[in-house]
């Protein structure tokens, strides 16, 4: 299970929980595993989200590796100029 | 409607168009003549990406018309080299970084010339005033005036 | 993927100051931009814009435009029949041209294609708009009140509560810890609000191209972009054709920072060429950039800080509410995000609003949505110092971000620059020169992402030896230098052999736009590894020449060697040598690499600024101004100055002078450089720039994103000088000397 830590606004969409546990190794896994979890969150979801991996950020790539001691925080989609 | 037929100089070399009335002299150069170097950034007179020597003046040719040009000498960015010898100042502007987009570039180029040609030896403050009228949006200016001014010192060494 | 690729090394190439391969064309006026191209039968394309701030389009009559002479098309949005499939796009389309409602001062409502520019614009005089005008607004804390005009209805996100008008799209919340426990805690508490105008990117280029689209659905497009890949994508989506039968070549683009991040004229350009069946050329004027193309946010932003005597923050909040101009955009999450992501806080509570109003649409802006926050934030931080009688800088340092730090937007922060650009500073003649009467020094920090994102290079190696290079960025400020000094550096061979090109959508794989200060991390990462695959390619060619084993030979300088002595004793061939008889040891010798290039490393940096307030006036002159960044490897050194360079000049616009100014019937009273008036050559000295190259691990040679960071300090960094030389806190930008004068009276 890899720790999910939410933006503020995401977690009041999951009761209020900051962190929420996904089973994933990777990160399309833990997309899916966060829409099958928390069907609140597929409006965000479809609008797209950032997800900072051990201080990276990405965007899209799916099959980026995720390891169980990985920090994984949920962002907005970032855009830049 | 009837048009304007126009003799005139430009770069050393004599032209005759047909303008309209309300032509600017950036327009001629632009859509008639394809010397698309001198840029329209406003139309207004505010930016000098379309500056151009008149009679030796520096002039926006956005604000200039088309027939104000006739039996007078213009001179655009496309006339600063001679043939395939860069005029010190282009030179050092490539080798001094100063330009990024280059959008503002030949204005600044052709207002930098105008000055060295007046003044030679040009303090800081003079080179910023002097290109008050240009606007550059990348650079910050510094090494736009850095720039003229070591052409200034170089061009005064040669001579 | 992005994984630690970087190793020390000894450059030869990346590092020096090497002229530019596009110089000669900019200095001789033969460099074409967007406006600069032409076609044989080209008509010129202009658009009709809204007079009003908000209006129901009731009809449009075009029957008598289309009959003027010279007059070969003219569309509305009624031939636009295709639903684009994306939601963003759906925006974009309903931006370029209007729907059923106008939304601001500007917005295209028709458009009209002639054989000259005169019969055109007569012909816009001749459509007749039968327009409903409808209660406005323009400011973004009277667009929240429930009550205000709105704009659209049913776009609320789930995150927004109730109690709020239609017009906010979204809120974001961050943080961490328990806020009021910290403020407990404080033994000072400062809380202030601020306001920050809209301001425009200002580049010097306005927006052009030239379309062209035949009845077999294919189309050609040259424009000023910052992504010709995205035009490509967004206008084949509007235009309801396939992508690959639009090829988008990019111009030389005169400036950009992040407003040619979208498209405007160019679905424009395609349909009225469509229509007419010719080319049309389409350009702005510099009111209708002014109006309808890409300003910044507006904000109002309240910031609580509680500290302890020693200056400890034992909490803070920030609550941002951005306008972003008529459809939504994600600014005030972005704010809420940097805000305060140079500080090490235990607890934690920031709230991004995105708001709309009746604005253009806004396009991004260089670290879009960051430089307000700091601005805000780092206000506070300045008066919290004053009050404690505690350097400024000391008291970034002690609550400064390092590796390790929960990042005010979630994560753990890695190895980071800040700390390192606040110890230049301290340490630097600047912070400790005199300064005289009326005089005022200012500090400030500022934070960006950087981004990574969708690249794809190709690198061909000629039969004489020389090098192209293909990438599919347009090069804003640069980057064709930088791209070929890291080719040269990594093939060995001189610089001048090689020669970079942006390749158009049709000769190159996908690419992002050039956007989140991503091209030379994520495009040099790409012609870094195009080179390495090349090189592969030469070193099996040498070894069957030799009849030796591949894995036998390696790359030194340029050539092809034997490694070691068991690998048997042959002269070296070089890259010439190679190219020479590729035709004969297998073929073209190509290298490439295709990569969605992610983890880019984050950025910082410190801007110190001495002004002088004239008390008579209000006005502010800049007289000295230093600029510290951490900023990796700097490819090209001149390059990386002049992006700090150019963005702190920008941002003295910000916080001296720029804004956008509407009147009571939500026109924009000042779009012109006459009215909003950028920084001139005469108001500013020489910008002092400090590169730290402290290497970003994710790209082999360190190299980070330099581009946006450098905009984000120095609205709060001005004000801060400009409010210690004043003697009164200037919370509202620009500080303009009408403001100026009023706040110096006041006090």
């Amino acid at each position: 299970m890899v720790a999910v830590t939410l933006w503020g606004s995401l977690s009041e969409l999951a009761e209020g929980q900051r962190e929420v546990e996904i089973k994933a190794s990777n990160l399309r896994e833990l997309l899916a595993g966060l829409q099958a979890a928390y069907p609140a969150f597929a409006p965000q979801l479809e609008r797209g989200i950032s997800v900072s991996i051990d201080g990276k950020i990405y965007n899209d790539s799916w099959f980026q590796p995720i390891s169980e001691t990985s920090e994984v925080v949920l962002l907005n989609r970032l855009e830049g100029g | 409607m009837s048009r304007i037929h126009v003799n005139t100089t430009i770069n050393g070399d004599a032209v005759d168009y047909l303008c309209e009335a309300e032509d600017t002299l950036l327009d001629v150069l632009r859509d008639q003549l394809d010397l698309t170097g001198s840029k329209e950034g406003c139309a207004s007179g505010d930016c000098g990406a379309c500056t151009v020597e008149l009679d030796g003046r520096l002039v926006c040719s956005c604000l200039v018309l088309g027939a104000e040009a006739g039996g007078r000498t213009v001179n655009t960015i496309e006339g600063m080299a001679d043939g395939d010898v860069l005029h010190p100042l282009q030179k050092n502007f490539i080798e001094k970084a100063a330009l990024q987009c280059g959008i503002c570039t030949p204005g600044i180029l052709v207002a930098a010339k105008n000055l060295l040609d007046h003044n030679p030896d040009p303090s800081e403050e003079e080179v910023r005033y002097w290109l008050a009228g240009n606007l550059c949006r990348c650079t910050g200016y510094d090494k736009i005036i850095r720039a003229v001014l070591d052409t200034a010192a170089e061009m005064r060494g040669a001579a | 993927m992005a994984k630690d690729e970087f190793e020390k090394r000894e450059f030869k190439i990346v590092g020096t100051r090497v002229p530019r391969p596009d110089g000669l064309d900019k200095v001789t006026g033969r460099a074409r931009y967007g406006a600069d191209m032409s076609a044989p039968g080209m008509l010129f394309g202009y658009c009709l814009r809204s007079p009003h701030a908000h209006a129901r389009i009731k009809s449009i009559d075009t029957s008598e435009a289309e009959a003027m002479p010279g007059v070969k098309a003219v569309v509305t949005r009624a031939d636009f029949t295709h639903v684009p499939a994306s939601g963003g796009t759906k925006d974009i389309l309903d931006n370029v041209m209007a729907g059923e409602k106008a939304l601001y001062d500007g917005h295209t409502v028709a458009a009209v294609a002639a054989n000259s520019r005169s019969a055109a614009k007569a012909a816009l005089k001749a459509i007749k708009v039968d327009y409903e005008v409808l209660p406005h607004v323009t400011d973004v804390d009277e667009a929240m009140k429930p009550g205000a005009p709105e704009l659209h209805q049913g776009r609320q996100q789930e995150s927004v509560p109730e109690g709020f008008s239609q017009n906010v799209l979204a809120r974001s919340q961050y943080g961490h810890g328990d806020v009021d426990a910290g403020f407990a805690k404080a033994d000072i508490i400062v809380e202030r609000s601020f306001k920050t105008a809209a301001t425009h990117q200002g580049y010097i280029e306005p927006h052009a191209c030239l379309a062209s689209m035949g009845n077999d659905n294919q189309a050609d497009l040259f424009c000023c972009t910052q992504g010709h890949f995205m035009v490509r994508n967004t206008c084949a989506d509007i235009m309801g054709m396939e992508s690959g039968r639009l090829r988008v070549t990019a111009s030389e683009i005169g400036g950009g920072f992040g407003g040619k991040t979208t498209v405007f004229l160019e679905p424009v350009a395609l349909m009225l060429s469509k229509k007419s069946g010719k080319p049309v050329k389409m350009t702005m004027s510099r009111d209708e950039v002014m109006r309808a193309s890409g300003p910044t946010a507006s904000t109002s932003i309240d910031i609580k800080i509680g500290v302890k005597k020693d200056g400890t923050v034992t909490a803070a909040t920030g609550d941002f509410r951005y306008q972003s101009g008529c459809f939504y955009s994600m600014n005030g999450a972005l704010g809420a995000m940097c805000g305060f992501a140079p500080y090490d806080l235990e607890n934690l509570k920031t709230v991004g609003w995105e708001v709309v109003t009746n604005r253009p649409k806004a396009a991004a802006y260089r670290a879009p949505g960051a430089p307000m926050a700091a601005f805000a934030v780092e206000s506070v931080m300045d008066e919290i110092a004053k009050e404690l009688g505690m350097d400024p800088i000391d008291l970034r340092l002690l609550n400064g971000a390092e590796e390790g730090t929960k990042a005010a937007y979630g994560p753990t922060y890695p190895a980071i620059g800040l700390k390192a650009t606040l110890k230049a500073a301290k340490a630097h003649p600047h912070w400790s020169a005199p300064l005289g009467e009326n005089q005022g020094r200012g500090v400030g920090c500022g934070f960006w992402f950087n981004f990574g994102g969708n690249t794809s290079v190709s690198l061909m190696i000629n039969p004489d030896g020389t090098v192209n290079l293909s990438e599919g960025n347009p090069d804003i400020g640069g980057s064709r230098a930088s791209m070929s000094m890291m080719a040269a550096e990594e093939l060995g061979i001189p610089y001048e052999q090689i020669r970079t090109i942006v390749a158009d959508t049709a000769s190159l794989g996908e690419n992002d736009v050039t956007d989140g200060s991503r091209v030379t991390f994520a495009v040099g990462l790409a012609t870094i590894k195009a080179a390495r695959h090349a090189i592969e390619i030469m070193k099996g060619r040498a070894a069957a020449t030799w009849g030796i084993d591949a894995d036998a030979v390696e790359w030194v300088d340029g050539a092809a060697q034997p490694a070691g002595p068991n690998a048997g004793k042959f002269p070296p061939l070089t890259l010439k040598d190679i190219a020479a008889t590729m035709s004969k040891t297998g073929g073209p010798i190509s290298g490439h690499h295709e990569a969605n290039a992610e983890g880019a490393g984050v950025s910082f940096g410190t801007h110190i600024c001495d002004t002088e307030v004239d008390p008579e006036t209000g006005a502010v002159k800049i007289l000295r101004y230093t600029v510290f960044q951490d900023a990796g490897k700097a490819v090209h050194p001149d390059y990386v100055e002049g992006q700090l360079q150019g963005g702190a000049v920008q941002g003295i616009g910000w916080a001296l002078n720029e804004e956008y100014i509407y009147g009571e019937d939500g026109t924009l009273q000042n779009a012109g450089y006459l009215d909003y008036r950028i920084p001139v050559a005469s108001d500013l000295p020489m910008i002092e720039p400090v590169i730290l190259e402290i290497p970003n691990p994710g790209h082999p040679y360190g190299v980070r994103g330099v581009g946006e960071t450098g905009i984000v300090p120095p609205l709060a960094t001005i004000a801060n000088a400009v409010s210690r030389a004043a003697g009164v806190r200037m919370t509202s930008l620009p500080m303009s000397p009408p403001k100026l004068l009023a706040a110096i009276k006041a006090n």
